[in-house]
C-alpha cells in the first residue's frame, strides 16, 4: 500500500541526528589495562577497596565464566565478541570520594544536566536552592544514583531517605557500610554461574545501586539510577540489588544512554529483587542505550539479566520495560513466586527500528501456591528490525491455584521487518490456569489516513497509533517517566516508524 | 467554494471517475446521489487526498488552492472535513487524546493557539451537550467498540469541534436507525451557513429529508449525469436509479 510505503521512506530518511543523548562527554578517565583476566577482577576489586569475600566470589564467577559459552539460542544475530578486547574498569579521575555535589566534577554535573537528570535536586529538598519556591517543585522528588562508566559519581537524596531507615547508595559503598546485608543478598537472586553474561558480570561488576527498605516502610519517593556509558571501548558492569523487607513498598526506576560511535559496547548488567512478606517492589525502566546507525553500524550490545524473588506471602514484583534503544537486547526480567499468594508482572514495549534487534521477555516461576502472574508485551518493528517475545510460565507441582495471563502483540510497520513470538508453557499443577493471546499487525493504512484526515501530520499520527498500542504497558509506569516514555516512543518512532 | 472541473481519478489502474464537472458555491449544501459503484466514495477519497486514490486529470480548487497538491493533513487544515462511511477504530488512543489532538494541529495550522485539556474538555462537553451525546464517549478508545450509530454520531461531533468550511460526509447515514440519523441531520445544519458547505453523499433519499439540499447531483458512471433541485432526490426515490440512466 503506498502509505505504507510513505512510512518506509520517513523511517529511511530518518538517520542517527534523531538520537539526542549521542554526545561525550571530555573528561580525564583512568582506566584498568584492557582486556580481561583474574589480575583485572583482583585490580578491580583492589580499586573498589573490598573485603577478601567478595574478592573470592568474584574469582569464582571468572573461573565459572571462562568454561561457559555465549549463549546462542536468543533470535540475535552479531559478530562474535573478543572479550579481551575492551576495558573493564573506567572511571573519572577524583581525588576522593566527593562528600557533596560541589566536589563532583563540574563536567559530569553538565553531562547529568544535558541528559536531564535532576542530580541538584537534593539541594531543593534540603531547603538550601529556593525550596518550594513554585508550586512545581512540590511534586514528588526522585533520588538518583547516578553511575558513569564504572563507578556511582552522585547519589542524591540519601539523608533524607536515611531518616526512615531506608538505604540507598551505590552497592560499593554498601559493601562497606552494609557488609551483611550485601553478603547475604548478592547472588541470592542470580546466582554467579546463572548464565554466560551474569557470570561475567559477577567476576567484573563495578557498580550500581543497593536499595534497602526496612519492615513496614513505604518509600516516600521514587528511587531511580541513571546509567551513563561514556568511554570508549569499555564495556558497562552494573549490578543492583533491591531488598525490601516485610510490609514495605518501593518503586525503581532506571534511564540509561550512551554515546553515537561506529564501535559496539557491550553492556552486561545484573539487578536482583527481593521482596519479603507483603512487600511489593516496582521496577521501571526506560532504556535508551544508543541503538546504532541507520545502517547498523555501531550500538550496545545490552545483555542483562533481572530476577526478582517474591520470597515472602503476598508479595509482589512488577516489571515495566520500556526498551528503545541498544543494537540488540537480551533480557528476560524475570519472577520466582515462592512466597504463596505471591504476584509477578512484566509489562514490556520493545521496539526495534533501523537493524535493531531485539529477543525479551520474562519468566515466570510459579512454586508457592495460588500465586498469580500477568504477562503483556508489546513488540514493534520498523525498517529491518527484529523482535522476539521469548517467555517462560512454569507452574510447579505445589503451586495450587495459580494463574497466568499472557498477552503478547506485535506491531509491524514496513515489510523488512520481523516479529516473532516463543512462548514456553510448563505446567505440573492441574488446579492451575494459564491463558496466552498473541496477536500480530500492522499500522493500517487506513488509520494513518483517518488521522491525517483529521490534520495529523504523518509522524504525529504514528506516534499516536503506536502509543495507543503500547497504552497498558506506559500505564504502568509511575506518571513523569510515563510521559517521558511516550516522548522517547515518539522520538524513536520519527526514527522508527514516521 | 469547491470547484471541480473534468476530474478524472483511477484505482489500481482503473479508471473510476471520468471527468467530474462540479461546484459548490460557499454556504451551500449539495446531495450527491447514485448507485453503488458509481464512484461516490471515490470522489470523497480523491477530494480528501487518501492513498491509491490518484487523479488523472482534471482540477479541484478549494478557495482558489488547489486541493490536490496538498496532503491530506494540509487539506484538513484548510477546512476539508470527511465523514467516514466507515470510521476508523484506534485502539489505546482515548477520544479525547485523538480529539484535542486533531483539533491543536488544525488550530495550528491555522495559526491559532492550542487548547489545554480543560479548555479542551469545556469545548467538547458544549459540542457533546448540543448534539445529545454523553461525555463518556470522550474516555473510550477512538471508535473501539462503538455501536455503527455511536461511529456516526463520534463522525459529527468531530466536525463541530473542527468546525471546517466543507464537510463531504461519506454515506453517513448508512446503517443509522431514525433517531440516530436525526442527530446526525441536526448536526450538519446546526453548521448550516455563510462559511459553511456540504457534499452529502448518499445512496437514499432518506437522509435528505433531514439535510434538505440546494442542489442534487446524480452519479454515475463516473460522471455526473444529472443535477437539480431537491426534488431531484425525490424523483430518484419514486423512479430508480435505472430510469436516469435509461434517459442519459
Amino acid at each position: 500500500m503506498p502509505a505504507v510505503t510513505e512510512t518506509i521512506e520517513t523511517v529511511q530518511a530518518v538517520t542517527e541526528s534523531t538520537y539526542k543523548w549521542g554526545f561525550e562527554t571530555d573528561i580525564d578517565m583512568e582506566f584498568a589495562p584492557k582486556g580481561l583476566s583474574e589480575d583485572i577482577v583482583r585490580f578491580i576489586s583492589a580499586k573498589k577497596e573490598e573485603p577478601a569475600w567478595l574478592l573470592e566470589w568474584r574469582l569464582r564467577a571468572f573461573a565459572a565464566w571462562q568454561k561457559m559459552e555465549e549463549p546462542r539460542w536468543p533470535a540475535v544475530k552479531y559478530p562474535p565478541i573478543d572479550y579481551q578486547d575492551a576495558y573493564y574498569y573506567a572511571a573519572p579521575k577524583q581525588k576522593a570520594a566527593p562528600k557533596s555535589l560541589d566536589e563532583v566534577d563540574p563536567e559530569l554535573l553538565r553531562t547529568y544536566e544535558k541528559l536531564g537528570i535532576p542530580l541538584r535536586e537534593q539541594a531543593i529538598l534540603a531547603g538550601v536552592e529556593g525550596a518550594g519556591e513554585t508550586p512545581a517543585d512540590s511534586r514528588m522528588p526522585i533520588a538518583v544514583d547516578a553511575v558513569f562508566d564504572s563507578v556511582s559519581v552522585a547519589t542524591t537524596f540519601k539523608d533524607r531517605l536515611e531518616k526512615d531507615g531506608i538505604i540507598f547508595c551505590p552497592i560499593s559503598e554498601a559493601v562497606k557500610t552494609h557488609p551483611e546485608l550485601v553478603q547475604k543478598y548478592l547472588g541470592s537472586v542470580v546466582p554467579q554461574g546463572d548464565n554466560f553474561f551474569a557470570a561475567l558480570n559477577s567476576a567484573v561488576f563495578t557498580d550500581g545501586s543497593f536499595v534497602y527498605i526496612p519492615k513496614g516502610v513505604r518509600c516516600p519517593m521514587e528511587l531511580s539510577t541513571y546509567f551513563r556509558i561514556n568511554a570508549k571501548s569499555t564495556g558497562q558492569f552494573e549490578r543492583t540489588l533491591i531488598i525490601a523487607d516485610e510490609g514495605s513498598y518501593v518503586s525503581y526506576l532506571e534511564g540509561c544512554t550512551a554515546p553515537m560511535r561506529d564501535e559496539n559496547q557491550l553492556h552486561a548488567a545484573v539487578v536482583e529483587l527481593v521482596a519479603m512478606d507483603d512487600a511489593t517492589i516496582k521496577y521501571s525502566t526506560v532504556q535508551n542505550w544508543y541503538p546504532g546507525d541507520a545502517e547498523g553500524k555501531g550500538g550496545i550490545y545490552n545483555f542483562v539479566t533481572k530476577r526478582g524473588a517474591c520470597r515472602g506471602a503476598r508479595s509482589k514484583i512488577s516489571w515495566t520495560q520500556v526498551e528503545t534503544g541498544s543494537a540488540i537486547t537480551w533480557k528476560y526480567p524475570s519472577c520466582i513466586l515462592q512466597g504463596e499468594d505471591s504476584v509477578g508482572e512484566f509489562y514490556s514495549v520493545a521496539i526495534t527500528n533501523n537493524y535493531q534487534q531485539a529477543d525479551t521477555g520474562t519468566k515466570m516461576f510459579h512454586i508457592g501456591p495460588r500465586t498469580k502472574s500477568t504477562i503483556v508485551s508489546k513488540g514493534i518493528s520498523a525498517g529491518h528490525g527484529q523482535n522476539t517475545y521469548r517467555g517462560l510460565v512454569r507452574i510447579g507441582a505445589k503451586a495450587t491455584g495459580a494463574r497466568n495471563f499472557t498477552q503478547c502483540d506485535s506491531l509491524l510497520i514496513g515489510d523488512l521487518c520481523g516479529a516473532h513470538t516463543v512462548p514456553y508453557i510448563e505446567n505440573r499443577c492441574l488446579s492451575a490456569k494459564v491463558e496466552h493471546e498473541a496477536t500480530t499487525s500492522r499500522i493500517a493504512e487506513d488509520q494513518l489516513f483517518y488521522c491525517r484526515q483529521r490534520g495529523l501530520s504523518q509522524e504525529d499520527a504514528v506516534g499516536l497509533i503506536v502509543n495507543g498500542f503500547c497504552r497498558e504497558v506506559l500505564k504502568e509506569l509511575p506518571m513523569e517517566f510515563a510521559v517521558e516514555a511516550q516522548k522517547l516512543l515518539q522520538i524513536s518512532l520519527e526514527g522508527s516508524v514516521g | 467554494m469547491l470547484e471541480i472541473k473534468g476530474l478524472t481519478a483511477e484505482v489500481d489502474g482503473k479508471p473510476i471517475l471520468k471527468g467530474i464537472d462540479l461546484v459548490v458555491p460557499q454556504g451551500e449544501v449539495h446531495a450527491i446521489m447514485g448507485p453503488n459503484g458509481s464512484g461516490k466514495s471515490t470522489l470523497s477519497y480523491v477530494l480528501s487526498g487518501r492513498d491509491g486514490y490518484e487523479a488523472t486529470g482534471g482540477e479541484a480548487l478549494f478557495h482558489g488552492q488547489d486541493l490536490l497538491a496538498m496532503e491530506p493533513e494540509e487539506r484538513a487544515a484548510a477546512g476539508v472535513f470527511l465523514a467516514f462511511q466507515y470510521p476508523v477504530e484506534l485502539p489505546g488512543v482515548g477520544n479525547a487524546t485523538f480529539l484535542r489532538t486533531a483539533l491543536n494541529a488544525i488550530r495550528r495550522a491555522k495559526g491559532e493557539s492550542e487548547l489545554d485539556a480543560m479548555q479542551f474538555l469545556k469545548l467538547a462537553r458544549e459540542r457533546m451537550k448540543a448534539l445529545s451525546m454523553n461525555d463518556e464517549m470522550l474516555k473510550r478508545g477512538v471508535n473501539v467498540g462503538f455501536s455503527g450509530g455511536e461511529k456516526k454520531r463520534n463522525e459529527i461531533l468531530q466536525m463541530a469541534l473542527l468546525q471546517p468550511k466543507l464537510a463531504i460526509l461519506d454515506e453517513t447515514d448508512s446503517g443509522l436507525d431514525i433517531d440516530a440519523l436525526k442527530i446526525v441531520a441536526d448536526g450538519v445544519n446546526a453548521m448550516r451557513g455563510p462559511n459553511f458547505s456540504a457534499l452529502v453523499i448518499t445512496h437514499y433519499q432518506r437522509l435528505l429529508d433531514y439535510i434538505v439540499p440546494d442542489r442534487v447531483h446524480v452519479l454515475m458512471g463516473g460522471r455526473i449525469v444529472r443535477s437539480g433541485g431537491p426534488d431531484l432526490a425525490k424523483e430518484l426515490e419514486a423512479q430508480g436509479y435505472g430510469a436516469i440512466q435509461a434517459a442519459a
